[in-house]
Formats: structure tokens, sequence, C-alpha cells
């Protein structure tokens, strides 16, 4: 059989993911932890007196905190397969990423086990979050001159 | 290549499960289960290693033997390199030939065996086969603690071991003729449809069989594929249909019996080298040796695949080996 009939019969019986109701329930969760976010710097400002942009550092500090702590507690990747982008995208799924990483590989050793695997998944996203902040830096300075 | 056996029999079967598995339908068929992920270890691995021992101590049991009385020890899972039916082997101490076919190892196990026992080569042996579903989404997928969303196609491995224990004794169920499976490539890249990677290698394989026994496919109770999954179960049926004009009824998958989809997260149904032996050696050897089943064909279904093929967008093969099985005294 030519392979592209068999993608037809492929087609046929394989199940569309509900992007639409996938989107709704990123959209809400997300926003959700973008609202907590912003309580907790308003919180820390006000405790703490600092600036806006000190409890900034604190609002990620304790979220990265949370998702590290759900992540061994064992219930986060279920929160994080029901929400699914609501928390991959926020920094709760970096987290969540390297932590989930770093318990998997403990077994085989601080060195070999951890530490050469704890940035499998979110390796990615710091090559590329440096490499295009080098980039964009570089456009702005020529535009903008820095 | 379809071969015929006179004298080789399944004469009884050692099952160990992990706890999803024992929660499942046919969860009493099973001989022993755990209900942690651990089984009393200190890793997934040696998880994967133990539910190996404990089939075959089980079945050794059951038969009243020793391990010096069995003369070959064939295994294979999905960990690289076999290591845990490697590290079953070195514990048990029988000589030993490890095979690999992904989830269409425990056939191609009970072929070889079956062949070494139709020509006298040896005169019993036990095929194991196992998977374990943290160690496989380790090797194969994300971290276990990882919860990233999965596509309706994926399947969820299962965790266990099943052993059988050939010989000429006329007692239990009869491999009555086995059918060598081709790779079968037809394009799918998805490594998270695997149900379609599978389908035309099972496909070829029954008709393959049918031809070289001249049989019919309502010759069989039952024909049971190995882990195609509610959607591959559908692709095979229409593939099958429109390619061979055989139409499928008697028919059920592996990968739907272990569990149940409405009430387990398992997605398309269940997966893993250790899905057919579960199944087969639990379930189906059950109602063949009570004759509530005369004669069923296994076929057990294969993705050839690495992570690192998958990385580079290789296509993916996948392979099917089929096995008739028989109640005994048949007319």
């Amino acid at each position: 059989m030519e392979k592209n009939r068999y993608k037809d019969i492929v087609k046929d019986h394989t199940p569309k993911e509900n992007r639409l109701y996938n989107t709704m329930i990123a959209f809400f969760v997300g926003g959700l932890m973008g609202v907590i976010g912003q309580g907790l710097v308003d919180l820390y400002a006000l405790v703490f007196d600092i600036s806006t942009k000190e409890a900034s550092i604190f609002m990620i500090v304790t979220l990265i905190f949370i998702g590290c702590l759900l992540t061994c507690l064992g219930f986060f990747d279920k929160w994080v397969h029901a929400c699914k982008a609501g928390l991959i995208v926020p920094i709760t799924g970096f987290a969540h990423s390297m932590m989930s990483a770093a318990l998997e590989y403990r077994k085989e050793g601080l060195i070999t086990g951890i530490g050469s695997n704890m940035f499998k998944l979110a390796g990615s996203v710091i090559i590329y979050g440096v490499v295009s902040a080098y980039t964009f830096g570089i456009i702005r300075y020529f535009l903008l001159g820095g | 290549m379809t071969f015929k056996y006179n004298n080789v029999y399944i004469n009884a079967t050692g099952t160990v499960s992990g706890p999803f598995e024992n929660n499942g339908p046919i969860g009493k068929y099973f001989d022993k289960s755990y209900q942690d992920m651990y089984f009393k270890t200190t890793s997934w691995e040696k998880a994967e290693t133990r539910s190996i021992i404990d089939s075959v101590d089980i079945l050794l049991n059951k038969i009243t033997k020793t391990k010096k009385d069995i003369d070959l020890f064939i295994a294979g899972d999905l960990l690289n390199q076999l290591v845990a039916s490697n590290y079953a082997a070195s514990s048990l101490g029988i000589p030993f030939l490890g095979v690999y076919n992904a989830c269409a190892t425990s056939v191609e196990g009970l072929i070889i065996g079956s062949n070494m026992i139709e020509s006298n080569q040896i005169k019993n042996c036990i095929v194991s086969t196992s998977s374990h579903n943290n160690s496989s989404e380790k090797q194969f997928r994300y971290p276990v603690e990882y919860g990233g969303p999965k596509k309706k196609t994926a399947t969820f491995t299962v965790t266990g071991a099943g052993s059988a224990y050939l010989s000429y004794n006329k007692e239990g169920v009869k491999i009555e003729s086995a059918t060598v499976g081709k790779v079968v490539d037809l394009g799918v890249k998805d490594v998270n449809n695997m149900g379609a990677v599978m389908a035309p290698a099972a496909a070829w394989v029954i008709n393959k069989h049918l031809n070289d026994t001249k049989r019919k496919i309502d010759y069989y109770d039952l024909v049971l594929t190995g882990d195609l999954g509610i959607y591959g179960r559908e692709i095979l049926k229409d593939y099958m249909k429109t390619e061979y004009g055989i139409t499928l009824k008697n028919y059920e998958d592996c990968g739907l019996i272990i569990f149940d989809r409405n009430t387990q997260p398992v997605y398309a149904g269940a997966s893993g080298a250790g899905c057919v032996p579960l199944v087969t050696y639990g379930y189906i050897f059950n109602k063949l040796k009570k004759k509530e089943l005369s004669r069923v064909l296994v076929v057990a279904t294969g993705a050839l695949f690495s992570q690192t093929v998958v990385n580079e967008k290789s296509t993916l093969p996948g392979i099917a080996h089929a096995i008739s099985l028989e109640a005994l005294d048949l007319e």
C-alpha cells in the first residue's frame, strides 16, 4: 500500500486534540498565575517596604519554591497535566521540569545523575533564552543606541 | 515463515503485575501483584528485574521443578541492552538467550523456544518478558514526575512480567503454529501514535499466517493483537479490509483488556512488552485451559525505535509475530 493511502487511514482514525478547550484552560490558569504573582509582588512591596522591582524577584523565588515543593510532594505533575500550558509557560513549569529531572536521576549519583541530567528539559529554555536575549540586545543597540 | 508444531505445550505460567494492572479488569488473574512501583527494591530498573525473577519463581513452584531442571531461559524487555532480563538471568543461573523485538518480544521468545523443543534440541524452557511503566517513561519519554500534556493517541506502559514454561508434555495449552513477521514501515513518524506504527505489521503477519495455513479468519475464536490501543485497533480493522479484504470480527487488543480506559488514566490503552504476556499468560491461558476458548491467534506488535531516531525524525518501523494457541484435545 502506498504510504499516502495509509496516512489517510491513520488520519481517519486519529482523534483531534481539543485545541480550543486546551487554550481556554491555559488562558484561565495562566491568568490566575499572573494574578497570584501580582498579588505576591504587592504583598512583598507592602510588607517589606521595598520597590516593586525587588518584590518581583521575591515573587519569582516564591513561585519557583512552590513549584519545586509540590513536584517533590508528588502531585504537581497531575496539576500540570490538567492545566497544560497554564502551568508550563510560567516560571512554575521551568521549576517543575528541573525538579522532576533531578528526582528522576538522583539514583544515578550527584554528578553523573543530577548534575548532568537536571537540565534535560529546561536546558533548551536557558540556551535559547540566552541566545535570543543577545540577539535582541544587539538589535536594540544598533536601532536605539543601547 | 510459518512453523507448525506437533509437540509443544505451555504447561504453566507465572505473572507478576504492578498496582495499576492489579486494579484493572483482569487483575484477579495475576499470580502476584505489588502495591507500589518499587517492588521492594531501590530503583525501577531493579523492580523490573524483581518482577521477572518473581514470575519465574512462581512458575517453578507451580510445576514443582528447580532451576537446574530448566534447559533454557529466554527473556527480553524494553530497557537498553536488556538490563532487566540480564540481571534476572544472572540471578537465576539458567542458560540464557536475550531477545528483543520491542513489545513483540514475548511471542518472539515463544517461537524460538517452541522451535527448539519441536526439534528436540531442548526438553523445556522458560520464556519471560517484562516492562515497567516508570523505567520505560524514563528511557523513552520524560521524567516520571514531569506532567506535560499527552496526546490522546499516547499509551500507558504496563508494569509487570509474565513467564511461561514450555515443554513437550501434553499439559496446559498447545502451541499449534507460529508465523514470523517482517518489519513494516509505512512512514509514520509520530511516536505518540504507536498503534498506527504497528498496525500494518500486524495486518501483514495475520494475512501471511492465514495464507500459509490455508485458514479463514473465523477459524480462530479470538484474534488478539498486542498493544495497538483503541485508535490502532480501528486502523488495523480498516487497513486489513482495504489491503487484504479480511474483516476482523472476533478481535480484541491486549492493550484494551488489561486496563479500563473509562476509569484508569491510560489514554489510548496499554502498551509495553509486559502487556501481551500478562493478558495471554494470565487471562487467555486460563480461558483456554477451561476450554472457554478453543483457538486463539496472538499477534504481538512492536514499534522498533529508539529516542535517537525519533529525534532525527526517521520514520518508525513496526513488527508483529503471530502464534496460534489451542486448548487441548480439540476435535
